[in-house]
């Protein structure tokens, strides 16, 4: 595909019932470069679309079989098909029609026969949106579970939140400054990349979400944006397993004359607000809420209390005695009136180096 | 010919910015649609087919604009906005209008694709 390696140059459905306007549309375009391909109505243009990978469609209104309107709604409604951008194509006297296209779903306009100048400016300025959505995709399959990218795909990026039931999850290397400073630039990058893969990989196997990484820090979210009701579990299962691939990661530090590395995580359940953050180009699912701030300083708890990985009383709660937890002693948080509950998850088989902080 | 049915700047237009082997397929194109819409629009008034008729209508319109048939054009138009009002009782008289203006229109074109 050596179209895709320039950004200007796409491959290109040109849709029209009129053969004077495909001739006329298609050669405006191969001139800029563009692989043009034809279809005569509506329903061979869903046929191709169907079959084949397209970057851009133009789309004329009034066309037999399925006319322009048709087609829209066709593409609109079909996860596979709703990326790709429509621009309309129409005479100059059918404006309100374009109107109600660019309700529909399209992205632009173009009136036929276009000027060279603006054909190319418009295509170019589709293709290029194209690529960022795109390129958004990529991220967020790269960061979310297929489970989740698939619901996040389906659903769009609508910003704005919404409160769900969710477990927070923050988690951190001790000490990570001091290592980062006994060792080469090259091999803190390396720690930290084989230390996101575990991670990722504990988070990702019981349906969590990271959406946030910074330094040797990140905060993951169970039952959000996919609701799973048994959250609190899903997370503390993760927590164990973080813990444990960081023992096993350890095993191998030492055997390269390394130190090991320990890591605090701290998690909290209940009531969030959940939502796309950003904007319309680059936008990121994130939580935020009391819940949140919580998990958070449980995490940082983890250093003063020596234990690998604390809990609130709701993730408790939801382990309903599935996994063991022991109360620790009350929890006075900044800005909070009442103490609270603080509980230890231990680790099936104890360690004394993965006790927490050194 | 004192007067054109053509709009000769937007043949001589194409023809710069393209080359005249394609004016030629794009004159090719529009006389056989052309033809075809003309057809189509009789057969569509006889059975009463406002759709049909207003489809054809408007790519008559919009093919004719393209290659600079501006006055066959602003009839294709009028017939267009006659089966979008659902008025075809209107239009017999100025379809056959159009189908009279139309062998004026091929002869300019061919004389032009001809290089005449």
């Amino acid at each position: 595909m050596a179209h895709s390696h320039s950004p200007e140059a796409g491959r290109l459905l040109v849709v029209d019932d009129n053969k004077v306007n495909r001739l006329l549309l298609g050669r405006g375009l191969e001139q800029q470069g563009h692989q043009v391909e034809f279809a005569e109505n509506g329903q061979q243009a869903l046929d191709r679309l169907r079959h084949e990978r397209f970057d851009l469609v133009l789309l004329d209104i009034m066309m037999p079989e399925l006319d322009g309107y048709q087609v829209l709604e066709q593409l609109t409604s079909s996860p596979e098909l709703r990326d790709i951008p429509v621009i309309m194509t129409s005479a100059n006297d059918e404006l309100d029609s374009v109107v109600r296209c660019i309700e529909m779903g399209a992205e632009d306009f173009l009136v036929k026969p276009p000027n060279p100048v603006l054909l190319k400016a418009r295509i170019g300025a589709s293709l290029e949106k194209k690529r960022l959505r795109d390129q958004q995709r990529a991220l967020i399959r790269r960061f979310a579970t297929p489970e989740v990218a698939e619901e996040l795909l389906a659903n769009g990026f609508e910003l704005g939140g919404k409160y769900v039931n969710a477990s927070a999850m923050f988690s951190d290397i001790r000490g990570f400054t001091s290592i980062a400073e006994s060792q080469s630039p090259t091999d803190t990058i390396e720690l930290l990349n084989t230390y996101y893969t575990l991670m990722f990989d504990a988070i990702n196997g019981q349906g969590g979400t990271v959406n946030q990484m910074v330094g040797d820090g990140l905060m993951a979210i169970f039952g959000a944006p996919v609701a799973h009701s048994d959250h609190p579990l899903r997370a503390v299962r993760a927590a164990l397993e973080m813990v444990e691939l960081i023992q096993l990661f350890n095993q191998g530090q030492s055997a390269q004359g390394k130190g090991p590395i320990q890591i605090g995580i701290g998690i909290a359940s209940g009531r969030v607000i959940a939502g796309f953050t950003g904007t319309q180009s680059r936008a990121t699912y994130t939580c935020v809420g009391d819940t949140v701030n919580l998990a958070a300083r449980l995490e940082a708890h983890t250093k003063v209390l020596g234990h690998p990985i604390l809990i609130d009383q709701n993730t408790w709660q939801g382990l309903g005695g599935q996994i063991p937890a022991a109360e620790q002693e009350p929890h006075q948080l900044r800005g909070k009136s009442a103490a609270v509950r603080v509980f230890a998850v231990p680790l099936p088989a104890e360690s004394p180096e993965l006790q927490g902080p050194r | 010919m004192a007067t054109s049915p053509i709009h000769l700047a937007t043949l001589q237009t194409l023809e710069a910015t393209t080359d005249r082997a394609f004016v030629q397929e794009l004159i090719e194109a529009f006389l056989e649609d052309g033809r075809e819409q003309i057809a189509a629009m009789r057969k569509s008034l006889a059975s009463g087919d406002a759709v049909t008729f207003q489809r054809a209508a408007h790519s008559l319109k919009s093919s004719s604009a393209n290659l600079g048939a501006l006055e066959l054009s602003a009839q294709a138009k009028a017939l267009e906005l006659l089966a979008k009002a659902g008025n075809l009782q209107a239009a017999p008289e100025q379809l056959e209008a159009v189908a009279a203006a139309f062998p004026a229109v091929e002869q300019s074109l061919q004389e032009f694709g001809h290089g005449t």
